[in-house]
């Protein structure tokens, strides 16, 4: 299935018309009235279908602020799940406008496969879950075990180097998908199972005993997570990066999806250029005055979306760390809004 | 009465317009030719097209990124591989892996197949059932869920390394495989293998001799006594001179797996037993019906002659049948080996795992790879059918004499 649609990806973009560049995503999202958006199959806190198969999530809300902004409607968004290995062709043949799945920015994927990213909407490393009847608290003693990894990640590689710089023995065992690496896990296949932090947590809820397993302290990698759009579409680029910004702002200027209406009266000169009050902003990103009201009314701030999602208020109930605002401890620090 | 012979006529030209053309004779051949030159414009116009998209995206194109280093570990490498090693050597152990498991696969699927297709046509009531039913229940459900079906309940009835089920202390299986003694060469190695090469080669001389003889003059010649004291005796002489061809590295748990040892781990294992399972059930299924297409008579004229069923089976039937089975056997041993690029699933690591997965998600440059893979699939299919093609015809030739 997953081989039959990359393939047919190729095949179209072998076959376009030569010369087609994916210069207009706003126009062409706008023509079509519904935005197009590449997650995951399902990765609770970041895109995961709920109950009644609504899509939720941190990156899925990065989504619903930007169809916010762009037709001014948050539900007019097409999701399509797309596994790690097949991301980055989807974008690039053009199915989907955005990629918004837990993707890690590294220079090859920045340089070779005509893509660009955005903001980082989520800064993660890469962690182990193991049993805790192994009896270990420290990734420095998994020498010599197997560890359970997706294939088409960036995990794969950081494995290598972490067990090679500490002259350890390993076996990796890599999977298609993330549902078949952890079914593998727990089937006692692997001593470990590795992947994002973020990830580990949520995978580990999906066990039938999650209290059963630990996630060792240890974070072997970098991984900043961010939006991905095509090379060559400035405009679109701008606009997916300044949404994620305008969160993060909105967050640090104390704006939420509850006193907005009541902000829009403030005299403060930075709230008034986030919401548009004062100057027009939004309609230099080619959008509308009022486009920060509208994100921070369909999803909230940076915080409030990161609480619902990853944070306090989810399952998941992963510390903010790295994720605070950078004058509260963390590196999430937006350009100004002016 | 003699009927005069059509003789086609002489004129070259007429010929060659035959051949060319068809029956619409040089219109035809235009038309040909209009559709080749189509053919080839369409195929230039995709590649060029693809080649300007990938440019005007500033995709990455190009060969090169064969030489770079991988990077990613790989489970089971019939060739040293290490982390540091290229992208090619990253695909030679996909596609060694790849073979590896379709060659092993097609030797028990026909096997397998074989004892299930005659066992369906057995007069035994309960064996022609049991047969039966393995064939319907097996060529019924998807194969994908067959090889998760393989690795999954065997994953969760096999206990962990540490609690490993042991035999004699030298053999253990676990939730890791199957663990085994390493042999590792020694002095008498290459005198042994040697040894044991000419034994092989001496009795089946013998055979052929034994044979002729047979054929010849009907007499038989007993030639197991000397087979045996080649195959046996020859070896220990070797080993009695040269000393002991290998020694055994013995499996010994250290951290949480078997340290030293070969293995045999469950993804190559599952992966083998689903497909082989799997084909059989085809295949099974191509030789009951080979073997129905030869004539009844066959049969009874083979049990007129004293034969039992298995020697007329063996004898008469099967070589006959064997024209009508093998190219439809054919199909199912392409159809096995492009099957097990299933493997993906289980995280065995063929072909398409290791190479036409995380290569391409390392290096990002799909075209090219997947055009490699195909390549390479093409390419075993194409060389499969060359041996079973050159089989049949050899088979039909010794049968039309």
């Amino acid at each position: 299935m997953k081989r039959a649609s990359l393939v047919l990806t190729l095949a179209v973009a072998a076959t376009l018309p030569a010369g087609t560049v994916f210069a207009q995503t706003l126009k062409t999202v706008k023509d079509r009235g519904t935005l197009s958006c590449g997650v995951t199959h399902g990765l609770p806190g970041f895109s995961a279908p709920d109950d009644k198969g609504n899509w939720t999530g941190l990156d899925v809300d990065l989504c619903r602020a930007i169809a916010a902004v762009v037709l001014n409607d948050p539900t007019k968004i097409k999701f399509v799940p797309l596994s790690a290995k097949d991301r980055f062709t989807a974008l690039q043949s053009g199915e989907i406008d955005v990629l918004s799945r837990n993707t890690t920015w590294t220079l090859s994927r920045d340089t070779q496969l005509g893509l660009n990213f955005g903001a980082v909407n989520y800064y993660d490393g890469q962690g182990f879950m193991v049993r805790k009847s192994l009896n270990i608290d420290s990734a420095l003693k998994l020498d010599s075990a197997s560890a359970c990894v997706q294939t088409g990640t960036t995990n794969e590689q950081n494995l290598a180097d972490y067990f090679k710089a500490n002259k350890m023995k390993y076996e990796v065992i890599a999977f298609a998908t993330a549902d078949e690496t952890l079914k593998a896990y727990e089937a006692g296949r692997c001593d470990t199972f590795t992947s994002d932090v973020s990830q580990v947590y949520a995978e580990r809820l999906k066990l039938a005993k999650p209290e059963d397993h630990i996630v060792l302290p240890e974070v072997i990698s970098k991984e900043p997570l961010a939006t991905v759009v095509r090379h060559g579409d400035d405009q679109w680029l701008d606009i997916i990066k300044w949404t994620h910004y305008a969160m993060v702002n909105a967050e640090e200027l104390g704006v939420t999806q509850k006193n907005v209406d009541e902000m829009m009266k403030s005299d403060k000169p930075e709230v008034k250029r986030l919401l548009g009050t004062d100057g027009n902003l939004g309609e230099q990103l080619g959008l509308t005055k009022d486009w920060a009201v509208r994100i921070v009314k369909t999803v909230g701030n940076y915080g409030e979306s990161f609480d619902r999602n990853v944070g306090a208020g989810s399952k998941l109930n992963i510390a903010r760390g790295l994720n605070r605002l950078w004058n509260q401890g963390g590196i999430q620090y937006a350009p100004p809004i002016r | 009465m003699t009927v005069e012979q059509r003789k086609p006529p002489r004129n070259l030209n007429l010929r060659l317009r035959r051949a060319l053309g068809g029956r619409a004779g040089w219109g035809g051949f235009v038309a040909q030719l209009a559709f080749v030159a189509f053919l080839a414009w369409l195929g230039y116009e995709i590649y060029s097209n693809a080649q300007a998209n990938l440019q005007s995206q500033r995709i990455a194109t190009g060969f090169g990124f064969m030489q770079n280093t991988a990077g990613f570990a790989v489970s089971q490498a019939l060739i040293p591989y290490q982390e540091s090693d290229s992208y090619t050597r990253v695909f030679v152990v996909g596609l060694l892996n790849t073979l590896l498991v379709s060659v092993i696969g097609i030797i028990f699927a026909t096997v397998l197949g074989f004892i299930v297709g005659l066992g369906r046509l057995s007069p035994n009531w309960l064996m022609s059932r049991l047969a039966g039913g393995y064939v319907e229940l097996i060529r019924n459900l998807p194969l994908l869920f067959q090889i998760l079906f393989w690795y999954l309940a065997v994953l969760a009835t096999l206990p962990a390394p540490r609690q490993s089920v042991s035999l004699f202390g030298m053999f253990f299986l676990n939730n890791r495989g199957v663990i085994v003694p390493k042999p590792i060469g020694e002095a008498g190695f290459e005198p042994f293998l040697f040894a044991l090469l000419t034994a092989i080669l001496g009795s089946i001389a013998l055979g052929v001799v034994a044979r002729r003889r047979l054929f010849a003059t009907g007499q038989r010649l007993k030639v197991w006594p000397f087979v045996l004291g080649m195959l046996f005796g020859l070896p220990l002489v070797s080993v009695l001179i040269f000393g002991k061809p290998v020694s055994f590295e013995m499996p010994v748990l250290r951290g949480f797996n078997f340290a030293s040892g070969s293995r045999l781990i469950p993804e190559f294992v599952a992966l083998l037993i689903a497909l082989s399972t799997y084909t059989a059930a085809f295949i099974a299924e191509i030789v009951r019906a080979g073997v129905l297409s030869v004539h009844k008579g066959q049969m009874e004229a083979g049990a007129s002659l004293g034969l039992s069923r298995g020697a007329a089976l063996r004898l008469i039937v099967v070589p006959q049948a064997l024209r009508v089975i093998l190219p439809p056997l054919t199909n199912q041993y392409l159809n096995l080996t492009k099957n097990s690029s299933l493997a993906v699933a289980i995280g065995y690591p063929d072909l398409v795992s290791v190479f036409a997965g995380t290569t391409l998600s390392q290096t990002g440059q799909a075209i090219e790879i997947i055009a490699i893979t195909m390549g390479v699939y093409l390419l075993i299919s194409l060389v499969t059918s060359a041996i079973m093609n050159f089989y049949n015809w050899r088979i039909s030739r010794s049968l039309a004499r």
